[in-house]
């Protein structure tokens, strides 16, 4: 509980300075996160949700926190070189836990799409974000709830009724600093009716200082909105990374996300899909990189409140060396969620004997005409087939890259946008050879 | 069609627990509450000696400091423990008399339960042990294993004669620390079965216990212990009932397997506990821990189990495979309707190299009951080549029914291969309809759909046992679907 206390005295000595840069509609949600926190403390390990996750450890770091909104000096033409090829992006850019605002931002969006920083947006126009914010994440779990306690800033995406965004809007964030140091985010997204759009979230952190990031993340699908949303993550091993996702959608609305974990340290993903209209779609995936003692928890739920959706779930991973995985999945359906159609697929891959994976994929089912399923193995790669190659003369090294390259290209295959399944390809099959586990792009890592 | 349907399922429903008689015998029953003297009490009306009473103190101690743990899938209304009385005594009577005749009435509770304890009905090749309450009446065939070198009697006679046995694997597999109702089980456990197997010795018959809850208030803590020395078999059979009553009475048993070198061993359960009334009044509460360990190379345990009574059922028969090459299997039907829940399913801890498990799991539930399947598979650093696979299969019947799985898989061994598939689904139109073309009502057409679906667990039970157990299911179905 120790930790707990000190990130409790930290609010109660630094709630002004927290406050002031800050608009109303985040303080007000502050306060009554800070009690839930208060109440909550970091989850224990005997919380059957955090089961092979120690989450109070990631926090025993002394992490500096920027509470007083001091301005990172970065040299844009440095670090905001992010693109990936043959993919015409409008790019934002988060550094640490601000909005940062550049030059490289001068492709022009549709009208009646709103995007940019969280805190301005919420000063200038706060009618327009109060119903969303903080909706969702309310009901969330402890870190959600550190999280709505100490963020000072983040991304707004509003896109308004009937609007289709052609362009992928990519958002980077960096963690860069000198010291150790901890970052809250905050990502909004509203599609109003039949709006569309489709989001690039590169996740990166620039040294080799210890960091913590907790991001949460809102998405509001109204009737026929459509969302593709891809994430990577290519941080440092010496990177903690708490993120959760919050999505709640309307009738007909299609929601789909991709989670690349290709680096990283400690990174624990919660994805929280609410289908209140029906005829919804929505389809998760999630590809796990693992080496070292990389250790990657994705907890998803996915919950059916009514009826006549469809969800559909893949998740698969490939651990090396010391690393761990973890997968606990959840599909509830509701009493009344008839005509469900849900399915939930976890595959995995233990490279080493050191490597361990825990799998829960889990169903809770209310109602009786609904088609569920859910599968889980755990195994190595196909001695049979790695027989096969190396007959036709392919070495056991190439035929096991090739494998494994097979086994992780069908989570990205789903995603819908083809250049960034391209770059994917590249970087999965880069991470493979470990040439290079970072994105070439991103100067910041060519350091 | 449907409504009429519907009245002919409500008629045969409300006979469906055919077991719920109580039956007149003069029991003792101790004041109800649990403390040190009770246990000092329990322990000396069984005569036991020091160490024993020393086991159930610490266990005792270790209980108090626990709280119920709350992570089942089960709403599980609190439960008073000073208001259970842990020892009734059916016997005594008789034990007043000084002579061993057993109380008519209690003769005529078994008969009635199809458990004849006359062995006169040798053609059953069914060796069995009753107990009523806290007591094991008799014990069937006991010169016949004897002369094989099988004991099989029932576990206060154990500590007496063979304490030398009981004491070297008592609370081997389940240790007192397990959880808490296995500290409360080792603190009072009164009565159940203990069966050794001696070397090279194939059981020539099933043995079988049946445990039968018959006073009021009280609660039942057996405790079952089989050991299966090397290259020795034994099937060992299970069944249960209690009365109807409108109070909830709590049933907190062990089992422990101890399977050495080349040994196997087969347990199968028909649980059929009183399920509480269409209204979820009463009804037994199954708190079980069952847990084998095949500690030898070779060895093979298999859990077989029916499970349509108790109004709560919480229980996982696990296997630790810690001999190399060992087996282990579960089977499972667990059938829930109205209100009654479930959360059950099995652990397979993979310690040794080249261990095996099977997991064939099939839920049915009906009216407003929930049933969960939960289930863990550990691969441990050491365990090579490990094998798993699983299956849980979910059936709904009715819309205000919940099927949930939760299954675990740890993996710590990359030669590990492990598969686990669960589906829910519910009986299809398609496959009703084709029933009724044919001229089979929908009535029926269901109890054949079930039973089939079964059948993959209900053909690893002893022939008797299978076919009690598929009346069971049909009886206990019957009511639910419309």
């Amino acid at each position: 509980m120790n930790n707990v206390q000190e990130y409790i005295d930290i609010y109660d000595r630094n709630k002004e300075l927290i406050k002031e840069p800050c608009a109303q509609l985040l303080n007000v949600a502050r306060e009554k996160a800070y009690i839930k926190f208060k109440a909550l403390g970091f989850p224990a390990k005997n919380d059957e949700l955090y089961r092979n996750s120690d989450i109070v450890k990631q926090f025993d770091v002394d992490y500096g926190m920027n509470l007083g909104r001091i301005q990172t000096v970065v040299n844009p033409n440095d670090v905001f070189t992010c693109d990936v090829p043959n993919l015409n992006t409008r790019q934002e850019f988060i550094v640490n836990d601000s909005y940062y605002k550049t030059d490289k931002q001068n492709k022009t969006l549709p009208e009646g799409v709103v995007v940019g920083s969280l805190n301005e947006i919420a000063q200038s126009n706060s009618e327009l974000l109060a119903p969303y914010y903080n909706s969702l994440a309310e009901s969330g779990d402890s870190i959600a709830q550190f999280n709505t306690t100490f963020v000072q800033d983040g991304l707004v995406l509003y896109i308004h009724k009937g609007i289709e965004v052609k362009e992928t809007i990519q958002l980077v964030t960096i963690l860069n600093a000198n010291i150790d140091i901890m970052s809250n985010r905050r990502i909004l997204i509203i599609l109003e009716e039949n709006a569309s759009a489709n989001l690039l979230l590169c996740d990166h952190s620039s040294n080799e200082h210890k960091s913590l990031s907790t991001q949460i993340t809102e998405i509001f699908l109204a009737k026929g909105a459509k969302l593709n949303l891809c994430e990577v993550e290519e941080t440092s091993y010496s990177n903690t990374r708490l993120a959760q996702l919050f999505v709640n959608q309307q009738e007909c609305s299609v929601f789909n996300h991709n989670n690349i974990t290709l680096t990283n340290g400690f990174t624990r993903n919660g994805v929280y899909v609410m289908l209140e209209g029906k005829a919804a779609e929505t389809d998760i995936s999630g590809l796990v990189i693992n080496d070292r003692k990389q250790h990657t928890d994705n907890h998803t739920l996915v919950d059916h409140k009514v009826g006549h959706c469809t969800s559909n779930e893949l998740y698969k991973y490939i651990l090396d060396e010391e690393s761990t995985g973890v997968f606990s999945g959840k599909m509830l359906i509701r009493p009344d969620a008839q005509q469900t159609n849900s399915q939930q697929t976890n595959r995995n891959l233990c490279l080493t004997k050191c490597a361990r994976m825990y799998a829960q994929p889990q169903l809770e089912i209310y109602a009786d005409d609904v088609k569920c399923s859910h599968g889980s193995t755990v195994g190595q790669l196909d001695e049979n087939a790695l027989f096969y190659m190396q007959q036709r003369g392919i070495p056991i090294d190439e035929a096991r890259h090739l494998l494994m390259y097979g086994f992780a290209g069908e989570v990205i295959e789903r995603i819908p946008i083809e250049a960034i399944r391209d770059r994917l390809h590249m970087l999965v099959e880069k991470r493979f050879r470990g040439e290079l586990n970072r994105c070439k792009g991103c100067s910041l890592c060519k350091q | 069609m449907k409504k009429r349907n519907n009245n002919i399922l409500k008629k045969i429903a409300n006979k469906a627990y055919e077991y719920g008689f109580v039956s007149n015998i003069k029991t003792e029953i101790i004041e109800s509450g649990l403390n040190e003297n009770i246990i000092k009490l329990i322990s000396k009306k069984k005569n036991e000696p020091e160490w024993m009473l020393e086991f159930r103190m610490q266990a005792y101690k270790y209980w108090l400091t626990q709280e119920m743990p709350t992570w089942p899938h089960l709403n599980i209304p609190p439960i008073d423990y000073q208001s259970i009385s842990y020892y009734a005594d059916p016997l005594k009577k008789s034990k007043e008399k000084q002579n061993k005749e057993i109380d008519p009435e209690l003769m005529k509770a078994f008969d009635k339960l199809g458990i004849p304890l006359e062995e006169r009905l040798a053609l059953t090749n069914t060796a069995v042990d009753a107990v009523m309450d806290s007591v094991s009446v008799k014990t069937t065939f006991k010169e016949e294993l004897k002369e094989k070198g099988i004991i099989f009697c029932s576990m206060s006679e154990a500590i007496q004669e063979y304490p030398d046995l009981v004491r070297k694997y008592l609370g081997t597999v389940v240790n007192y620390r397990d959880n808490f109702f296995a500290a409360l089980n080792s603190a009072v456990f009164s009565d159940g079965s203990f069966v050794y197997i001696p070397k090279g010795v194939r059981c020539p018959m099933e043995l079988s216990t049946y445990f039968r809850i018959n006073a009021a208030n009280t609660g039942q803590f057996e405790r079952t212990l089989i050991v299966a020395d090397d290259n020795s078999y034994v099937s060992y059979l299970e069944g249960c009932t209690a009365p109807m009553r409108d109070e909830n009475q709590l049933h907190a048993a062990i089992v422990e397997i101890i399977v050495l070198d080349n040994a196997e061993v087969k347990y199968s359960t028909v649980q059929n506990w009183y399920p509480g009334d269409a209204q979820g009044r009463g009804g037994v509460y199954n708190f079980v821990t069952k847990r084998g360990d095949c500690r030898g190379i070779n060895s093979k345990l298999s859990w077989t189990q029916v499970e349509t009574g108790s109004a709560i059922t919480w229980k996982y028969p696990g296997c630790i495979l810690r001999g190399d090459n060992s087996q282990g299997e579960f089977y499972s039907v667990a059938l829930t309707n109205n209100f009654q829940q479930a959360d059950t399913g099995t652990k397979m801890i993979h310690l040794g190299k080249n261990t095996r498990s099977t997991i064939i799991s099939k839920g049915i539930s009906a009216g407003k009951s929930q049933n969960s399947y939960r289930g863990l598979v550990r691969v441990s650093k050491n365990a090579d080549n490990a094998r798993n696979y699983s299956q849980c299969d979910s059936l709904l019947l009715g819309s205000k029914c919940g099927a949930h799985t939760f299954p675990y898989m740890d993996i710590h061994n990359n030669s590990a291969v492990i598969e686990h598939e669960a589906t829910t689904s519910k009986i299809s139109e398609d496959q009703l309809f084709y029933c009724n073309q044919r001229g089979i009502g929908t009535e029926e057409a269901i109890g054949l759909i079930v039973n089939g679906y079964a059948k993959e667990v209900l053909n690893k039970l002893p022939m008797e046992f299978a076919i009690e157990a598929q009346k069971l299911l049909s009886v206990s179905l019957e009511g639910s679907v419309g």
